[in-house]
């Protein structure tokens, strides 16, 4: 390190000097009008200086590609984040095809070409066979990559299949939420932006029985593996954007409109621990869509264990109902006797005005209970 | 005889203008009608401007390299910006980046760029006497003046300029309560945006019509040069897609300040909590809105960095460009294409995937005119005679940007790997290395080339191959790895890396070695301006056609005056990219050389455009002499 430091302060030193002397230079020299057409030993220079920055340049790729290879696309363990990482890799082999083949001829023949005393350049104006090829040879390579990609957005976005687990995560200042659907009815109940408060933070709506059972976090989401997961996506506040960088989940988080994102993660973390030698390896959600002073640390873990031990989890969980019982007071009369098996045996009998009940809870501001027209 | 007659009148007009009453130092240097005065107060006000971006962006790369480093000497710029612990302030890094962006799209790439060699080529290069309207021309630059004042008090306010990055996304800039940076510097934000977007609608209007309105006797559409093409196209993208911009930006004032809904629902926000009344609104709507501007705007800003490049490397290859009618042909199409590409932004913004496949289409037929573009550029190097002058080296510089940048465009514009790579810095690497290097190298070409038509001396030559080798070098040296933590998933906007496994001690050599470059990059900047400075005051003074070049604005006086040219507008008898014809004594032919006086040049199709020629000089609508006023 000491002597890459060292070596780049004679560099730099070296080029300020050159800067500074070219500077007086300048200054010194008489203010008379340029001679013309003299062209000399800087053209050779800059031609030259074409080429050396293209071997350079190349020889600085390759190495630099070579050392940060090693973190490139983490392990995907998705079935489509492996079909997407293909087309990735294959599309960069294409465009590095390209950039080599393009940018060689661009400074070879700076420097080939570069003026000749007595040499008159070719007037070529055009040929419109050569303009046809380069016009169809990229118009074909770029169907094929259209096609391909096109055929893999298709299959990623298509509708979840039937039997998809469904949990749901909500975006909001500054860390995310997670309802999972309850093992009773393995159904999510209605939500209403209306309802959120301190103690029902993503506005579950209790009038809906199968909102008994749902049950939320903010530290960690539980996903079984090999099996469909459909991710229903919605944000409290302002957008977020949902980011599984191993499973190469992206779908923003939209206020007023909920999104989803399916998959299958096909790799336990334990599974994971051992591919990448790494035995802290912990999935993570990340948010990638600016939302204020805390974009930049919305971490939730996210753990992807086989279904037993997944269904193991979910059963010591609590419904929310459970560990917030005052929430028992928004479940309408008709519905009580179905919720009471989440309810603690002494629970406090519901206040007859509902209203009033959540104005207490709400921590001093008053919700009203409206339904959105 | 008519011909005679007017030429006399004309005369008479000129020694008439000249015989003005000199006009007072406000009129001439102020608020000047002069298209060129106008071109070198855009010019001057982009290079401020430039120095205050980049200023910006070194600073959060200063956070972004050296996340342990104490900033309290930037303490007496940034105050209370920089924390009890000497650290920026997480808001202020997002006003940084936001502020950033802003400033080098709309106020240097697209004012300083295109508000400079619009206004000053295009009366030069089509032969006429000035813009269509003056005084637009004038309210155009002073709106825009307007508009930086205003942006520029943003950055100086307690709750900080704007801060949810340049596209502005609501809610988060809707809502005071999400971010101090949506209080008042979200306000001054759409403020001076309203006003940048007229002050662009006069400009446009007025390249358009004088485009279309004033070219000289003979100068036809298909002998224009390539830099008018790009400037008309430009003009008109401009003219189409801002006014939906100022659409959004009073769509998003109304959500701020009037109570409507158009961006917001369903929204529970702030530290005590309160859900707000609005439902129905939309999110995506403002994204479509803004990004129906904001994907032209990336044409706005590479057209005429691409139109000017032409004629710098055809006039230093000594080479007619290649394929004059396929440049044009693919501006044109770029130029269209731009428009229906909007929604590659948005793949993961929920947006109906049956949309993300059309737009993935749509988006990549656009590299076929580009990849176009390319080749030309190349072709027209091969077997050329090249003068490596700076403006010569910059725009080689700026070919190679635009293949590398462009390239990675064709793997974010595949929706299926846009999910992976979305708003992370391989978008940040491509857009910069595309449209912010190639554009930037554009205007930098641009100045070299025309510094001597703009000022009457030259720049220092060997100051500015340094320039140029110090810039081309840093740019790639902080762009190319760029990459490479994009790829590794390294979401763009983070004020740290710190939060997650997946990032946490993982490049932070490489964040380093970026942010290095940056600072190199930037301090090598310092020559230009050295350069420029100096060159302006105390530069050898410029011969009349010092690149010996074609175009039309080398005929005139080596500081031309009101009205351009004295006496008669040249009329024009060919193309702008007659260099080495075969036979012809020099190695070019400008403009307005007639085919009558090159027999030993002339092509056997141009032989017949003898006849033409007096037409051709009989025609004179268009000198805004010969009107009355």
């Amino acid at each position: 390190m000491v002597y890459i430091v060292a070596l780049l302060s004679v560099i730099f030193l070296g080029l300020a000097v050159l800067v500074i002397s070219r500077m007086a230079a300048v200054v010194k020299s008489t203010r008379g009008p340029v001679e013309e057409g003299r062209i000399g030993m800087s053209n050779r220079v800059n031609a030259a200086l074409f080429m050396v920055f293209f071997v350079v340049g190349l020889v600085g790729a390759v190495w630099s590609f070579w050392y940060a290879s090693d973190f490139f696309l983490p392990e995907a363990s998705s079935p489509h984040g492996r079909r997407t990482d293909f087309l990735f890799w294959l599309s960069m082999a294409i465009i590095t095809v390209a950039f080599l083949v393009t940018n060689a001829l661009l400074f070879f023949f700076a420097w080939r070409y570069q003026h000749r005393e007595g040499y008159k350049a070719a007037y070529y104006p055009e040929n419109h066979k050569l303009e046809l090829i380069w016009t169809v040879i990229p118009a074909v390579v770029m169907a094929i990559l259209v096609f391909t990609g096109w055929r893999a957005w298709r299959d990623i976005m298509s509708e979840a299949p039937a039997d998809a687990q469904v949990f749901e995560i909500v975006g909001k200042q500054f860390n995310w939420i997670v309802r999972y659907p309850g093992v009773d009815d393995n159904k999510l109940g209605a939500y209403n932006y209306k309802l959120i408060d301190n103690s029902n933070d993503t506005g579950i709506d209790y009038t809906d029985q199968a909102s008994f059972d749902d049950f939320t976090s903010t530290t960690e989401l539980h996903i079984p593996v090999n099996k469909p997961v459909l991710l229903k996506i919605r944000a409290r506040d302002v957008l977020h954007s949902v980011f599984i960088p191993h499973l190469r989940v992206k779908m923003d988080a939209v206020p007023g409109m909920p999104t989803r994102f399916w998959f299958v993660a096909d790799k336990t973390t334990d599974e994971m621990r051992n591919i990448t030698g790494n035995q802290d390896f912990g999935y993570e959600i990340a948010c990638t869509e600016v939302c204020g002073r805390g974009h930049f640390s919305m971490r939730i873990r996210l753990v992807v264990e086989d279904e037993a031990s997944w269904q193991a989890w979910c059963k010591e969980q609590k419904p929310l109902l459970s560990s917030t019982p005052e929430l028992a007071a928004r479940i309408p009369a008709n519905l009580k006797a179905k919720a009471a098996k989440y309810l603690p045996a002494d629970a406090p009998a519901a206040p007859a005005d509902s209203t009033t009940a959540s104005t207490q809870q709400g921590g001093g501001v008053s919700i009203a209970r409206t339904t959105i027209r | 005889m008519a011909t005679v007659a007017a030429n006399t009148a004309t005369v008479a007009h000129v020694a008439e203008h000249e015989h003005h009453e000199p006009q007072s130092f406000w009129r001439k240097y102020v608020f000047s009608e002069d298209h060129k005065t106008i071109a070198k107060q855009y010019l001057i006000s982009g290079i401020i401007w430039s120095v205050i971006g980049i200023s910006l962006s070194v600073m959060f790369r200063l956070q972004l390299g050296f996340p342990d480093m104490k900033l309290e000497f930037l303490r007496p710029i940034l105050g209370n910006w920089i924390n009890e612990s000497g650290k920026l302030d997480p808001d202020f890094y997002l006003a940084l980046v936001t502020m950033h962006g802003t400033i080098m799209v709309f106020f240097v790439l697209t004012a300083g760029l295109s508000g400079t060699f619009s206004n000053f080529l295009i009366p030069l290069q089509v032969g006429a006497r000035d813009m269509a309207s003056g005084f637009l021309n004038m309210l155009s630059y002073w709106f825009f003046f307007l508009a930086s004042a205003v942006m520029l008090v943003s950055l100086f306010i307690e709750t900080g300029p704007a801060a949810g990055g340049w596209v502005v996304y609501p809610p988060l800039s809707a809502l005071p309560q999400a971010h101090p940076g949506s209080q008042l510097g979200m306000t001054l934000w759409l403020v001076s945006m309203a006003l940048f977007i007229v002050s662009q609608l006069l400009g446009g209007i007025n390249y358009i019509t004088t485009v279309i309105n004033l070219r000289t006797r003979g100068m036809s559409f298909s002998k224009l040069p390539l830099t008018i093409w790009a400037f008309f196209l430009t003009a008109v993208l401009g003219l189409i897609s801002f006014p939906v911009l100022l659409s959004a930006a009073l769509l998003l004032i109304f959500d701020r300040s009037f109570g409507t809904s158009f961006y917001l629902s369903e929204i529970y926000i702030g530290q005590t909590g309160e859900a707000l009344p609005n439902v129905g609104g939309s999110p995506i709507l403002f994204q479509h809105l803004f990004w129906f501007l904001g994907h032209p705007e990336v044409y706005i800003v590479l057209l005429p960095a691409l139109g000017m490049t032409s004629e710098i490397i055809a006039t230093n290859a000594r080479k007619p460009i290649f394929g004059y009618r396929a440049m044009i042909a693919s501006m044109m199409g770029i130029a269209f294409l731009a428009f229906i590409v909007w929604a590659h932004h948005m793949f993961v913004t929920g947006m109906n995937p049956f949309l993300g496949s059309i737009f993935m289409f749509l988006t990549l037929i656009i590299a076929v005119p580009s990849a176009v573009k390319a080749f030309n550029y190349i072709t027209t190097l091969w077997r050329g005679n090249i003068r490596f002058t700076p403006a010569m080296l910059f725009s080689i510089g700026l070919v190679s940007f635009f293949i590398s940048g462009g390239l990675t465009g064709l793997i974010l514009g595949n929706s299926a790997l846009d999910i992976q790579l979305h708003d992370t810095y391989f978008v940040v690497a491509h857009f910069h290395l595309v449209m912010g290097a190639a554009s930037a190298f554009g205007l930098l070409a641009g100045v070299y080339h025309w510094f001597p038509k703009m000022f009457g001396r030259m720049m220092d030559e060997k100051l500015g191959y340094i320039h140029f080798w110090l810039t081309f070098i840093g740019i790639y040296l902080v762009f190319f790895p760029m990459h490479y933590i994009g790829i590794a998933g390294f979401p763009r906007r983070y004020y740290a890396f710190t939060s997650y496994d997946f990032t946490k001690n993982i490049f932070t050599d490489m964040n380093s070695f970026i942010s290095l470059a940056a600072i190199f990059t930037f301090t090598a900047q310092w020559v230009f301006i050295w350069n420029f400075v100096y060159s302006l005051f105390k530069g050898k003074k410029a011969p009349q056609n010092p690149w010996k070049s074609n175009t039309l604005e080398w005929t005139t006086p080596i500081n031309p005056g009101h009205g351009n040219w004295p006496g008669e507008i040249p009329a024009v008898y060919r193309w702008p990219y007659d260099y080495s014809k075969p036979g012809a004594k020099d190695d070019f032919i400008p403009q307005n050389v007639p085919y009558s006086q090159t027999p030993e040049s002339n092509l056997p199709h141009e032989n017949e455009l003898i006849g033409l020629e007096k037409e051709i000089e009989a025609q004179n609508l268009n000198d805004q002499f010969k009107q009355p006023h």
